[in-house]
């Protein structure tokens, strides 16, 4: 059969189709075909070329065979048996071991097992491979819902060719989702380019797919009105995948940066506002993870709900520990900074062999939940993972409560009092004490926020809080010491920074680079990016 | 008189530290030293049927704690007399213990370029004392020149050794990577497995560590050991005296830097083995629980503590590895809240209250 007769197979089966989409009515009556018609389909496929098996699938796509998907997909993964001496076709169901289970392909009923004595499999070439999975994909095209048509659609860029253009183009024609059509429009530009239309170039412009890039590059290659315009929309595209990519790694340097301040939120408080060196923090940033991790054992098969318990649960456990480390250890050692930072040390290496010997040494993984799995496909260059965003939008509500709380309630009033002037404000009738207290466990409470949060991002392990111990000091005092603006700042710059420099030097010189930036940093401005105004007593 | 006081005022110091050189604790805790090296050499060469018998493991196990009290002393040099707190001590430690490495590496192996170089014995002990003091001396002058002081110092030098850590862990580094410097063979054309080889390390240590503690005695006790606890008691005071307290701290800094590199030197033959993980910031801070222990600002205090401490790592490791981290958590607390004089302290206190009450 010549290509012009398989043309016009494909467009016969296209308007059919067509047809039956626009009579729904008439399509479900006209759906069924006879056993006796399916397995004269059927067996064209049997045929001894492979041209004349070609013939057959363009002949199963445009027929109104309700199992044709089937049958075609069950080819192309050599499935699609005949029985051995006798009428039958079947499908495998699965093809392990030496007895496969099979259903009639025609009725779809089960047909008990086959092995190779019984059943003769259909074999197919790579050519007659590309021509069902194109076949595939228009059937796809035309029928089931706009999401289906959408990928179908989205399938064909690149793939077109002289014989299933026109179908596209037909298909086009009565396509109404706009998003359908600027895919089926872009395959089609991308066909008619290859074919050294330059018009159709416009089309292409700015497009960030992949597919399109790559047929570009050769097109682009010698002179030519073609070769010179190509290469203009091929800069354009380069640019604008430029852009995209640094929007990612904006994001990501964000997302990072926001972890950083989750951890060292707390810090800038218990450090930054008391003055308190608590090496104790980062495992109170595990308690919380640990938290998170033990509610999901408490609520099997819930981890959406989990979650959400263990944010208050999270922020109570740290919050209890951290007052009890205040009450036993802190309170004893005030103004003595050198000693309480190797007394909180010792409390940290403490709270982790605690949990080593309580849990396990092992590290555990944290399930998310549904709606934090996957990511937002922005565009073709653009994708933003759910989870991420979240700690994102966790780390700024968690800041914006805890501004909240320093600054509106009557907490905080007592906390800004006692740190600008301790004995005045005990002399205005401020319990001293207590509110040392409960600033402790307020910061304990947020790294116990912060753990919730890294157990969606890494394992939950009793090694979690090192980590990032040396990180969120680092934060705190670059931001600038008690100043929770200074640790948002610092932190998001760190994280940016970091994903900044890591495709030019990889991600442990990175590291590195920043902390020594960091170090720098501090011998010029010891005060920080914000230092404190006035005289701090 | 007062012409000759000044004439004299130059080598007053010096006199006034040999002066105190001789007195009691100093010519004790040397006499400990020496009787201990001739104690366990002694018994070392006795028959290995002899119930007092000491074997080489012994023997290289005391060398490796030798190692540790000298790094101990440099730790409490600038802590107890100097007041910084340097949470990133064993990144000296571990620089010089590379420098030795990676010279005990080229030793029979092919290497190329600058590590051919620290095959050399000489311009390995150089390296030895010139890494951690050229990276003492630049990380020393940047901080103390902006004044950046107590607790943010002891940050950033954390933050130093964990980006050394980092840097040490790049298999491009070309050092070993992850898994460090191993598979010694021989020091000095002797091969480090040998009998007489331990007992060499362990002497050689052992000394290493006696004359540390005599010129960190002399320090202490000289003029500058002065200017160093005027210091540490009153920077901004001290400073408008006149004298330059950031030059004092970085002089005094290097010069603990390097102590702690020779013991990371003296370390790494002993134990067969250098890696990353001696950078790790746990280690360095455990330092520092050696030094409060046994008492900050009293050398043998420094000595004490790290014995003590190592000695029950050791044993507790090998018998209850669980527990090990909640005592040595445990120390941390009750040592800063109970004991701010450490074991010294405790001792001190003691005979003070016999001697007082002997006196009623």
């Amino acid at each position: 059969m010549s290509r012009r007769a398989i043309r016009d197979l494909w467009r016969a089966g296209v308007v059919l189709v067509l047809v039956m989409l626009a009579l729904p009515g008439v399509v479900h009556a006209g759906d069924q075909i006879s056993d006796e018609q399916a397995r004269t389909l059927l067996e064209g496929l049997d045929a001894s070329g492979f041209e004349a098996k070609g013939e057959a699938v363009e002949r199963i796509a445009s027929s109104q065979a309700t199992q044709r998907e089937r049958w075609l997909q069950a080819l192309l993964e050599g499935r699609l048996a005949r029985e051995r001496r006798g009428e039958h076709f079947y499908i495998i169901t699965d093809d392990a071991g030496r007895e496969w289970p099979i259903i009639d392909a025609i009725t779809l009923e089960d047909a008990g097992t086959g092995s190779r004595r019984t059943i003769n499999t259909i074999t197919i070439n790579n050519t007659l491979r590309t021509r069902i999975e194109g076949a595939l994909a228009a059937m796809s095209l035309t029928a089931g819902d706009v999401s289906a048509r959408l990928a179908a659609a989205r399938a064909l860029l690149g793939t077109l060719d002289e014989a299933s253009a026109p179908g596209v183009e037909d298909t086009l024609a009565d396509e109404e989702d706009p998003a359908v059509r600027e895919q089926l429009e872009t395959a089609l530009a991308l066909y008619r380019v290859q074919q050294g239309d330059v018009a159709a170039l416009e089309t292409l412009r700015g497009h960030l797919d992949t597919r399109v890039r790559n047929a570009l590059v050769p097109l682009a290659e010698g002179d030519g009105e073609l070769a010179g315009e190509a290469r203009r929309v091929l800069a354009g595209i380069e640019r604008k995948r430029e852009w995209h990519q640094r929007v990612q790694t904006l994001f990501f340097g964000l997302s990072a940066g926001s972890i950083l301040v989750l951890a060292a939120i707390g810090l800038a408080i218990t450090f930054g506002v008391m003055g308190v060196i608590n090496m104790a923090h980062g495992e109170l940033i595990m308690l919380g993870a640990y938290s998170a991790w033990w509610l999901q054992q408490l609520l099997p098969g819930q981890p959406g709900l989990a979650l959400l318990l263990a944010i208050p649960f999270g922020f109570l456990v740290a919050a209890a520990f951290g007052i009890a480390i205040e009450r036993s250890v802190i309170r004893f050692l005030k103004g003595r900074p050198l000693e309480t930072l190797l007394a909180t040390f010792g409390v940290s290496l403490i709270l982790q062999q605690l949990v080593r010997t309580v849990f396990s040494p092992l590290n555990r993984a944290v399930a998310a939940p549904e709606w934090l799995r996957g990511s937002w496909q922005v565009t073709e260059a653009l994708s933003i993972s759910y989870s991420r965003l979240a700690v994102l939008i966790f780390c700024l509500v968690v800041f914006a409560a805890l501004w909240a709380v320093m600054r509106f309630t009557r907490l905080g009033l007592e906390v800004r009092a006692v740190t600008q002037n301790r004995d005045m404000a005990r002399a205005m009738g401020v319990r001293a004490a207590r509110v040392d207290m409960l600033t402790f466990g307020l910061g304990a409470g947020v790294a116990g926020l912060a753990g919730v949060a890294l157990s969606q991002i890494t394992n939950v392990g009793p090694n979690l809080g090192q980590n990032y111990i040396v990180d969120s000091f680092l934060v705190v005092v670059f931001g600038g010491v008690g100043n929770l603006w200074g640790t948002l700042v610092a932190g998001m710059t760190l994280g940016v920074l970091n994903q900044v420099l890591q495709p030019w030097v990889g991600a442990v010189l990175a590291k590195i680079v920043v902390l020594v930036g960091v170090i720098l940093f501090i011998q010029k401005r010891p005060q920080g990016l914000f230092p404190p105004r006035g005289r701090v007593s | 008189m007062s012409q000759v006081r000044t004439v004299s005022s130059g080598t007053g110091s010096v006199r006034r530290s040999m002066g105190h050189l001789s007195d009691r604790t100093t010519t004790f805790t040397c006499a400990v030293l020496m009787m201990a090296a001739v104690l366990v050499v002694g018994l070392n060469l006795l028959p290995s049927d002899h119930a007092l018998h000491v074997g080489d493991a012994t023997v290289s196990l005391l060398g490796k704690y030798c190692c540790y009290m000298l790094l101990a002393l440099a730790v409490d040099l600038i802590w107890g007399y100097l007041g910084i707190l340097s949470l990133g001590h064993g990144a000296f430690f571990a620089l010089g213990g590379y420098a030795m490495g990676l010279y005990l590496n080229a030793q029979g192996a092919n290497v190329d370029g600058w590590q051919a170089w620290l095959g050399h014995f000489p311009l390995a002990m150089l390296a030895v004392v010139l890494a951690p003091g050229l990276l003492a001396l630049v990380f020393g002058w940047l901080a103390f020149r902006s004044r950046v002081t107590g607790v943010y110092f002891s940050i950033i030098t954390q933050a130093m050794t964990f980006a050394l850590m980092l840097a040490f862990n790049r298999n491009e580094m070309g050092v070993g990577g992850s898994t460090g410097l191993t598979r010694f063979r021989e020091l000095l054309g002797m091969p480090l497995n040998s009998h007489a080889m331990t007992v060499a390390l362990f002497v050689a240590s052992l000394m290493a560590v006696l004359l540390a503690f005599v010129v960190c005695r002399m320090i202490t006790t000289s003029r500058l050991g002065r200017v160093c606890i005027a210091t540490r008691d009153a920077e901004a005071r001290t400073r408008f005296l006149g004298y330059r307290v950031e030059h004092v701290k970085l002089a005094v800094f290097v010069v603990s830097a390097v102590m702690a590199g020779i013991a990371g030197a003296l370390y790494v033959p002993q134990v067969g083995i250098i890696n990353p993980g001696s950078f790790a910031p746990l280690f360095s801070i455990e330092v520092v629980v050696w030094v409060a222990l046994g008492g900050r600002a009293t050398l043998f205090g420094a000595l004490i503590g790290a014995l003590v401490v190592n000695w029950l790592k050791t044993v507790l490791t090998t018998e209850m590895p669980d527990a090990w981290l909640f005592i040595l958590g445990g120390l941390f607390v009750v040592v800063t809240m109970a004991l701010p004089q450490g074991i010294a302290g405790l001792a001190a206190s003691l005979r003070r209250n016999r001697g007082g009450s002997a006196h009623e």
